[in-house]
């Protein structure tokens, strides 16, 4: 067996030991545990408490196997092989089945026979194996034992202790890989049972994955909890619509409706879990929907049909051509980003281009043109799993990118120290990555980059052993996407990946935004990362997609703000909106400012939202379960998914694009494979590309007033959240955070509200002291009772003032 | 066969608990002289003299400290197990009692041969007297010089900590204390790897039973040849026997290793009414019974293996003809599903299921076909439970059944209180008949 990098090479070849599992021989990696090597020879021993990504803990002992030369049996789950050792699993030692078959009976015994009503009924691991080593009947004729059921361990997970086997997954789960050890086995012997301490609620990101590991039905989801039955329903293997993780998910629908998801092994990114988001948050997308196209008449939005519909929106972008724009938003497939892309270029004949519906900046657009754009995968999951360091800048990888922090975490249980953090605010999740910290006032990250550079010294942490550390072979600096509210932030995350040799990798928050940025939805990028000025690149797309290269613009179009603000002027003549929502822009007025000023706007889009109700025309698309595409992670690695919905009519971005291209006269792909076959046909692009930006840091000048540091929660007020009010009550909750001594400086008391003002207005909200740069306040970005950007009118780095707000 | 009291011999002296008490028989004699040795020497007069531990387990207590990786650079621990919690039990507290200096000067000198600069007494936290005691004598230690920096001038540094515990049998078990003195929930850890190599902090430690420690300063001090003139080529030296049950005059009987049941028995002033012995085990609830024709075995980690039990603790409980055998099984599983970790499947589920099936029999109300189904799950817990204490709560009912089957047989239709006057089995009934 040979262990191989991401780029292919072998690095190693493991120690293999020779061992005997029930007479035959097999050779297997020194230090490979019996139960696995059992697996190997397709020998299925039982077991509950085994969970191959968790720490063996030997406590079900229902995996007893017998081990040459030791008195008693063993459990497989713990044992492990040792050079020439022989083994015998029930298959061919009476012992082991014996002592199998004496487990399953005591397992049985207490449990109850509510399989009829058990969610896990159908697909429950004891169910199964007491099928297989169970007794058909009992001898147990005592009372069982009972306990009031079921219990609530947080808003989400339910527990009926009485079904539980004792087997720890749910608490090694929520100890070793989520690092929220609020789950614990609480009392002792036949009293045992899972528990929380009073008011400790398991508060967790990742909750729901102990649902989905607990090898009975003892932990359920309020969220499906007797919902369906396992096997009514119809699984399809998916990817996560939420963040750029790109978790592989499993989703069951019955009879057109989405009934649960769950996270679906894939060893290179999620390995077996998902966040909590990624498993609940999926009723949004049977609210509010958009039922029929609508177009307007007289001033108000009227249904019509979809020829119609079509006929009109293509007549008002055809008067438009080149002078329209195009906001796709960040949450497309990479199929219908570029079905956007395509349409502006080769329909429209306007660069007028941006995905990025969030604070934004040219720098950013250069940056991604010169580093991101049409990139191979390199920096990995796997790589941050070995990288002997990861320095994350603008990242807070527990909210914006959880299965990047589940793999950080991973990391630095083996190698602690691992992660070094540049942030204002020291937070729980760095200290579950076992992370350095390395405080910077928003704004400043540019400056502590350079000083890595130059080798100085901050905050205790020595510069120049972190650039040394970064000179290591598979060091990696991950960078956010909220790096674009700091001006010469990337230009220097560029420099310093240049300097020390790091891989460096750009985290989007968005599923939607590596892929739209790939299929060239961003002004001045074709797809594939090919720049838009560059004839050869031009010629190339025109070929494919059978186009007179002369038709395709040459100048690099606007995007960002300058788009905006063009829209707001009146100066675009018509926009093409796709999923956007006014309050992620940091300026939201701006953006309703732009869409209200533009004289004809066509909105492709799910549900009714802010931009439906200003459009001209309304078209409506599937949502994610309704379609097949792509997602690319951050990594940029494609993961393609497939229909959930297969009996639904609804069609994507790009299927409802190429209508209009069609009445146009000009054909284009609209379906998956088509659009994935022509993306494909154009390949990465090997020519010159645009050169990393080189915008200074700015240096930081002293500001009396408090500076404003904000990121989103992972859980917060997100429209893809709405109708899931149990994952609802697992977000964080809405707090100011300010250091000791700035809160002091305010005169805020403890435990009491603070007001933080901007120039558009005010939040109230409580505070709570934390471990952070000095005259800074954190805010949750657009968190219940808190939205930065419509609430303040301020931007990440911007100045509030903070006064006390009363009595909470 | 004489009594041999060394731990217990000043035991009347009533200072002997004080600094100054302890030192006017000889204490910390031993101590001056082991800090003048290397500390490997002191290992080695440990494994010649064969001292065996005292904990229950019979591991040889020289060999254990041989395990302890040396010139690791790593901090090192002595961990003294003094949660003497078995049920018949009854000697490590009376030793902690009457004599703590002796465990301290244990410690100090057993700290000093594996290169340990800290050391823990973990004690029952149900005998505060024993906690009082044992602090009392750390504190004197301290104050004399012999525990803190530079011991006596040898440049040898120590620490020794004294921990009551909450109350929970199984942190008895040596990585379930571990476990509780680091201030997590006491539950045994899987193993590998062993205590010697990670154990108290993930650091390579030694655990050892209060008279084993206790036994330390009077070899280092006396030599091994005195030692092993007392018991037996395999279980040399002598033991603090603790002698219960239906006898005359239960207490503490030092004696050498060897001596038999019947011997110790008329140290302790015979069966109480001169009534028959009916059943005996060695050494706590943990061992197999024994019944009357075994009185004459000599008490011997080989011999009472060679009978199909064990020396355990070495506190032997008698019970004589006026007990139910049913009943007296029936508490023992209790304590066991009481006290059970719930770790571990079979222990946490088997004694549950046990449990409820013996009292069925103690109220005449359990049927024949359930005793085989008690000795199956006695024997699906035997070797297939984490730790010890599962395979300790399987062995009163099989060894029960070998001697006293007809006693199940009569308890599935007769209440053994009806059997067996329960007030007769008292031990005030007996005095009041008196």
């Amino acid at each position: 067996m040979t262990i191989t990098s991401n780029t292919g090479a072998e690095v190693a070849k493991a120690e293999t030991i020779a061992v005997t599992v029930d007479g035959v021989g097999i050779e297997v990696p020194k230090g490979t545990l019996a139960i696995r090597a059992a697996e190997l020879l397709g020998i299925e021993i039982p077991r509950f408490c085994d969970h191959p990504l968790l720490d063996p803990v030997a406590a079900c002992r229902a995996c007893l196997i017998e081990v040459e030369g030791m008195p008693k049996p063993q459990p497989a789950c713990a044992q492990v092989l040792s050079d020439g050792m022989q083994i015998r699993t029930q298959q061919s030692s009476p012992v082991a089945r014996e002592a199998q078959e004496g487990v399953m009976e005591f397992l049985l015994l207490n449990h109850p026979l509510d399989c009829p009503v058990c969610d896990k009924g159908g697909e429950c691991p004891l169910q199964n194996q007491a099928m297989q080593v169970g007794r058909p009947t009992s001898r147990f004729e005592e009372d069982k034992r009972t306990f009031p059921k079921p219990i609530s361990v947080s808003a989400q997970i339910l527990l009926d202790r009485e079904r539980c086997v004792s087997c720890a997954r749910c608490t090694r789960f929520a100890e070793q890989i989520a690092g929220d050890p609020m789950l614990e086995l609480l009392e002792r012997g036949a009293k045992q049972q899972v528990g929380t301490a009073t008011d400790e609620p398991f508060d967790s990101y990742f909750s729901g994955n102990t649902v989905q590991i607990c090898p009975v039905g003892a932990l359920t989801s309020a969220a499906y909890r007797f919902r369906s039955r396992p096997f009514d329903l119809v699984s399809v293997p998916t990817t996560c619509e939420h963040c750029a993780s790109g978790c592989s998910l499993r989703t069951d629908s019955r009879r057109g409706t989405i009934t649960r998801r769950l996270a679906w092994e894939d060893p290179a990114v999620n390995e077996d879990w998902n966040c909590d988001k990624g498993r609940f948050a999926f009723t949004y997308m049977a609210q509010g929907r958009i039922t029929t196209p609508m177009v307007r008449e007289d001033g108000a939005l009227r249904p019509a049909s979809w020829p119609e519909a079509i006929a009109i929106a293509a007549r008002g972008l055809a008067q438009a051509g080149s002078g329209a724009g195009v906001l796709a938003g960040g949450r497309l497939t990479m199929e219908d980003a570029y079905g956007y892309a395509r349409f502006a270029r080769a329909v429209l004949g306007t660069d007028d281009i941006d995905f990025r519906a969030r604070q934004s900046s040219d720098e950013e657009a250069q940056f991604l043109a010169a580093r991101i754009a049409g990139t191979p995968a390199t920096v990995t999951y796997e790589a941050l799993e070995r990288a002997p360091i990861v320095l994350l800048v603008s990242l807070e990888p527990e909210d914006e990118s959880p299965i990047i922090f589940l793999r950080l975490r991973k990391a630095s249980r083996r190698r602690p120290a691992t992660v070094v953090a540049i942030s204002p605010v020291r937070t729980r999740g760095m200290d579950k990555m076992a992370a350095t910290w390395l405080p910077a006032a928003p704004g400043a990250e540019a400056g502590v980059l350079d000083e890595i550079m130059s080798g100085g010294s901050l905050a205790e942490t020595s510069m120049a052993e972190l650039r040394d550390r970064l000179q290591a072979p598979g060091a990696v600096i991950l960078v956010g996407e909220r790096a674009a509210d700091v001006p010469g932030l990337l230009s220097a995350v560029a420099r310093l990946a240049d300097a020390t040799g790091a891989g460096l990798a750009w985290v989007p928050r968005r599923a939607g935004e590596r892929g739209a940025l790939d299929a060239g939805a961003l002004a001045g990028l074709l797809p594939g990362g090919r720049p838009l000025t560059d004839a050869d690149a031009r010629d190339a797309v025109a070929r494919a997609w059978g186009i007179d290269a002369g038709s395709l613009p040459t100048a690099a179009g606007r995007h960002g703000t300058p788009l905006l603000q063009a829209a707001s002027r009146g100066e675009v003549a018509a926009l093409l909106v796709g999923g956007i929502e006014f309050a992620d822009f940091p300026d939201p007025s701006l953006a309703r400012a732009a869409v209200t000023a533009t004289a004809f706007v066509v909105s492709l889009e799910q549900r009714h939202t802010e931009v439906t109700e200003l459009a001209d025309v309304v078209l409506p698309v599937a949502v994610v379960a309704e379609k097949a595409g792509t997602f690319l992670t951050w990594e940029g690695r494609p993961r393609p998914f497939g229909q959930v919905l297969r009996e639904d009519l609804a069609m994507s971005d790009a299927g409802v694009l190429s209508m209009i291209a069609a009445e146009l006269g000009q054909p284009s792909p609209g379906d998956v494979p088509a659009l994935r076959r022509e993306l494909g046909s154009l390949g990465p692009w090997s020519g010159a590309r645009a050169t990393t930006p080189g915008v200074p840091a700015q240096a930081i000048t002293a500001r009396a007033g408090i500076t404003l540091a904000s990121w989103r929660l992972l859980l917060d007020s997100g429209a893809m959240q709405e109708g899931e009010p149990h994952l609802a009550a697992t977000a964080r909750p809405t707090v100011a955070r300010l250091s000791e001594a700035t809160a002091s400086h305010a005169g805020l008391a403890p435990a009491a509200l603070v007001t933080v003002s901007g120039p558009r207005g005010s939040v109230t909200l409580p505070w709570e002291p934390a471990e952070m740069v000095d005259d800074v306040v954190w805010l949750p970005l657009r968190s219940p009772g808190c939205g930065v950007f419509a609430d303040l009118g301020q931007v990440v780095g911007g100045e509030v003032a903070i006064t006390p707000g009363g009595a909470a | 066969m004489p009594l041999t009291p060394v731990i217990t011999e000043h035991w009347d002296a009533p200072d002997l608990y004080t600094i100054d008490g302890y030192r006017r028989f000889g204490g910390y004699r031993a101590l001056q002289a082991a800090l003048q040795q290397d500390p490997d020497a002191i290992i080695g007069t440990v494994k010649d003299s064969g001292l065996r531990g005292r904990g229950g387990a019979g591991f040889p207590t020289g060999m254990k400290w041989g395990f302890v990786p040396q010139n690791d650079g790593k901090a090192h621990y002595l961990v003294v197990n003094a949660d003497e919690s078995e049920p018949g039990a009854c000697k490590d507290i009376p030793i902690m009692m009457a004599n703590p200096h002796a465990l301290v000067e244990g410690v100090i000198i057993t700290s000093y041969a594996i290169r340990a600069s800290h050391a823990f007494i973990y004690i029952r936290g149900e005998v505060p007297n024993a906690v009082r005691k044992v602090a009392n004598a750390v504190r004197q230690a301290r104050e004399a010089g012999l525990i803190g920096s530079n011991i006596l001038g040898s440049g040898f540094d120590l620490e020794v900590v004294v921990h009551a515990g909450a109350g929970a049998y199984i942190c008895g078990e040596e990585t379930a204390l571990l476990d509780s003195l680091e201030g997590y929930r006491g539950q045994p850890r899987l193993k590998p790897p062993f205590p010697a190599v990670a154990g108290l902090y993930a650091s390579p430690t030694v655990i050892n039973n209060v008279e084993t420690i206790a036994n330390i300063p009077y070899i280092i001090d006396r030599g091994v040849d005195w030692f092993r003139q007392f018991g037996t080529e395999k279980s040399p030296g002598f033991k603090v026997f603790a002698v219960s049950g239906h006898v005359n005059r239960p207490g503490i009987y030092e004696a050498p290793l060897g001596i038999t049941m019947a011997e110790l028995l008329d140290c302790a002033g015979g069966m109480r009414d001169g009534r028959p012995v009916k059943f005996w085990l060695p050494g706590g609830s943990s061992v197999p019974m024994l019944t009357a024709e075994h009185l004459d075995l000599p008490l011997t980690y080989e011999d009472m293996a060679a009978a199909g039990t064990m020396l355990g603790t070495g506190t032997p409980m008698l019970f004589d003809d006026t007990v139910s055998v049913v009943k007296a099984v029936t508490r023992w599983l209790e304590f066991y599903k009481h006290e059970s970790c719930g770790k571990c499947t079979p222990c946490r589920e088997g004694t549950y299921w046990i449990t409820g099936m013996l009292e069925r029999f103690e109220h005449g109300t359990g049927e024949p076909e359930m005793l085989e189904t008690i000795t199956s799950a006695c024997l699906q817990i035997g070797g297939r439970s984490f730790c010890a204490l599962g395979d300790a709560a399987a062995t009163p009912y099989p060894a029960a059944m070998k001697f006293f089957r007809d006693e199940f047989i009569a308890a599935t239709s007769t209440p053994v209180d009806e059997t067996f006057d329960p007030v007769a089995s008292y031990v005030f009934a007996g005095a009041a008949a008196r």
